[in-house]
């Protein structure tokens, strides 16, 4: 019985399955009885994951997305308490006027606080900040048997740390408190740096990070041989001057996408963007600029519901953590890889991680290289690729990204994720997710030696 | 038009909300009044942030109507004067149990027009006094139509639609604009219950155009847009066709 909501989907619309019934929150005050509820229960904000982390076939989804009010701001301390469903443009909206700013950007804004937290995300500083886990000083969570909980680094910790990636196993997060960065106007300083392999991207992240705050690449997937890697490094900091403080923000109409496309248009979308950049930056070799902060994180947020360009199919995002302990040969054969295959998008997003260390138990991030693109969905032969570059990431010592993921093996996260039997110690009896029951994780312990929180 | 001290009444319902998000944005002032203290004070804390200069709120149930009085009072009291009050309380009954009911059908009507009219009674005279400010009511599509489905919910809507527009024509010569605010399908807690197809809106979407509408001062307003076309179809199906559709 799917009578009240829209069907949830996960961003790369793959897999594609139904929840026996949605319950939307509306009030922190007037929660349902989660041990009432047919389980299994979990969280859903905007749908912004890409794989099936988000849903939860057949089991009852508690919609978090009417969850959106602010509980207090300390303009002083920089300090944002919100409810859970709060999306971290909304955040934006209220605190980039105020001179504040997310400690922690993803690549898009239209993500839910709560989902930040359970995903543990990332941005183009993590070589600085780490991740938005690294930022959170509090959270409340409700767990099935009724209990809430305040969760914070001095009060019921361990459960801090499981729920900070913990995918939303863990219960529902009812609202987060998280230090914000102090911003002198809404701009950012970009410098954009044309380079031509592997080894001028490493040499220009070590270049960089010190100096940067955020820094990214572009690679162009297409290039092999002596061009392997080749792309644009983007590096930025936020602008001090008080003058573009003054400088109101250029207002944009959003484009969307109304219909489903064939899936190569956003390939030749991308190709054309690639090739503008690449061809005017090859006059100089570096374009130096001053931008407003959203093109500059959100370059694809200006296109609503861009993933339907990937037809009704749906794709896939493969993102993988390379130890660069193992110098760049790995991350240079799975290039090598993907451009043989000629499968992937034509643009992949490259990144150095830093040493930053999470509080959270199954965070993502490690020190090394990431590499995000994503794949039409082709059946099989998509799927054998991935187990091609499964094996190199498994080889190296590296690992996946659950929120990106729709097809990996349970076996694959254990190795992934060391500390998975720890975390299992605080997974909520009752909440799970098509996800977690793909990984189908039996741990050494027998499943009764659940922690009582 | 100025929008700096504003009563917002069933300040918790969620369209109201985010027309409230509007104005705090704007600094404004704000009456919360509702039912439920919990929520009020939910509500005004996130108003807060959000930039109000300041946020009262006042424990009501709206059908108390002998404490309306008192409820504006203490508004004014508050604030000095009052520029807006907006009405967006209501209840979504059930159309089945009102038609084996009296007492469900009258409490339907209670709620959704006599409390309205009530407070407009009072309200009107205030602002009149004042020469100056807005009066906007979440009235509701359902009242453009007596339909089978919800015809006594539409018909307390209607007569709040009918109210105003009475009220609107006595206040524009003292210079208050009164705002009839349709909604169309809007998904909010009232209508969990329903399934959500193509027709419902945001909260969010519904809410700016409450603002909008009250900042304008404009007369009879249908949010989305649209549904002024839809509406006006659906007025002129003849009554005869009209029994045969099942709406």
């Amino acid at each position: 019985m799917l009578s009240t909501q829209a069907i949830p989907q996960s961003w790369g619309r793959y897999p594609r399955v139904k929840p026996a019934r949605v319950v939307p929150i509306y009030w922190r005050d007037q929660l349902p009885d989660l041990q009432a509820l047919p389980g299994p229960l979990l969280a859903y904000g905007y749908g912004r994951s890409y794989g099936d982390s988000c849903l939860n076939e057949n089991g009852t989804v508690l919609l978090a997305s009417h969850l959106r009010r602010f509980l207090s701001f300390d303009e002083e301390q920089g300090l944002l308490r919100c409810e859970a469903g709060v999306s971290l443009a909304e955040v934006l909206d209220l605190i980039v006027p105020r001179g504040w700013f997310l400690p922690v950007s993803p690549g898009t804004k239209f993500v839910s606080v709560g989902g930040a937290i359970a995903n543990d995300i990332h941005g183009k500083n993590h070589h600085k900040a780490g991740t938005f886990g690294c930022h959170v000083t509090r959270f409340e969570l409700l767990r099935s048997n009724g209990k809430r909980l305040i969760c914070s680094p001095t009060e019921n910790r361990e459960l801090f740390e499981a729920t900070i990636g913990g995918l939303g196993l863990t219960g529902l997060i009812l609202w987060a408190e998280f230090r914000l960065k102090r911003i002198h106007n809404p701009y950012i300083d970009m410098e954009r740096i044309r380079y031509d392999s592997l080894e001028e991207f490493m040499e220009l992240c070590a270049e960089s990070d010190e100096q940067y705050e955020y820094t990214v690449a572009w690679v162009d997937c297409l290039a092999s041989g002596s061009k392997l890697g080749r792309g644009i490094f983007m590096r930025g900091n936020h602008n001090r001057s008080p003058d573009y403080a003054r400088k109101p923000l250029p207002r944009k109409l959003p484009l969307a996408v109304p219909v489903d496309l064939p899936s190569f248009t956003l390939n030749t979308l991308t190709l054309k963007i690639f090739n503008t950049l690449y061809d005017h930056s090859q006059l100089q070799k570096r374009v130096s600029k001053v931008v407003p902060y959203e093109p500059f994180f959100y370059p694809l947020d200006s296109i609503h519901d861009w993933n339907r360009m990937y037809g009704p199919r749906g794709f896939f995002q493969y993102q993988c953590v390379v130890p660069y302990d193992q110098g760049y040969d790995v991350m240079k054969e799975i290039l090598q890889r993907i451009s043989r295959s000629g499968q992937g998008s034509f643009l992949a997003v490259l990144k150095k991680f830093g040493d930053v260390r999470s509080p959270g138990l199954l965070s993502f991030p490690r020190p090394g290289l990431t590499l995000a693109l994503d794949f039409a969905n082709q059946g099989p032969k998509t799927l054998r690729l991935f187990e091609e570059l499964d094996a190199l990431v498994r080889e190296s010592g590296g690992a996946l990204y659950p929120a990106k993921d729709a097809r990996m093996h349970g076996e694959d996260f254990k190795r992934f994720f060391p500390r998975w039997q720890e975390f299992m110690r605080y997974v909520d009896p009752k909440f799970s997710s098509s996800f977690w029951r793909r990984m189908a994780l039996v741990p050494s312990w027998e499943q009764s030696a659940t922690v009582e929180v | 038009m100025v929008l700096q001290k504003v009563v917002i009444v069933g300040a918790t319902s969620a369209i109201a909300c985010e027309a409230a998000k509007c104005m705090a944005a704007q600094g404004a002032e704000l009456f919360l009044v509702g039912r439920n203290p919990e929520k009020l004070e939910t509500v005004a804390a996130d108003l807060q942030v959000r930039g109000a200069q300041r946020v009262e709120t006042f424990v009501l149930d709206v059908n108390d109507v002998a404490r309306h009085q008192e409820m504006l009072d203490a508004a004014v009291a508050a604030f000095g004067w009052l520029d807006g009050l907006l009405i967006a309380h209501g209840t979504l009954g059930d159309q089945h149990k009102c038609e084996l009911s009296v007492e469900e059908t009258l409490r339907e009507f209670q709620t959704n027009a006599l409390s309205v009219i009530a407070l407009l009674t009072l309200a009107a005279n205030y602002f009149e006094q004042r020469g100056r400010g807005c009066i906007a009511v979440l009235s509701s599509v359902a009242g453009d139509r007596g339909r089978p489905s919800n015809y006594v919910y539409g018909a307390a809507k209607g007569a709040v639609s009918l109210f105003l527009q009475g009220l609107r024509a006595r206040l524009a010569r003292h210079g208050v604009a009164v705002v009839t605010i349709k909604p169309g399908l809007v998904d909010t807690p009232m209508t969990a219950h329903l399934r959500k197809g193509l027709l419902f809106s945001s909260a969010r979407r519904v809410g700016r155009g409450v603002y909008r509408a009250m900042q304008q001062g404009r007369p009879v307003v249908y949010l989305p847009g649209y549904w002024r076309l839809v509406m006006l179809i659906i007025r002129l199906i003849p009554e005869r066709v009209f029994q045969r559709l099942s709406l």
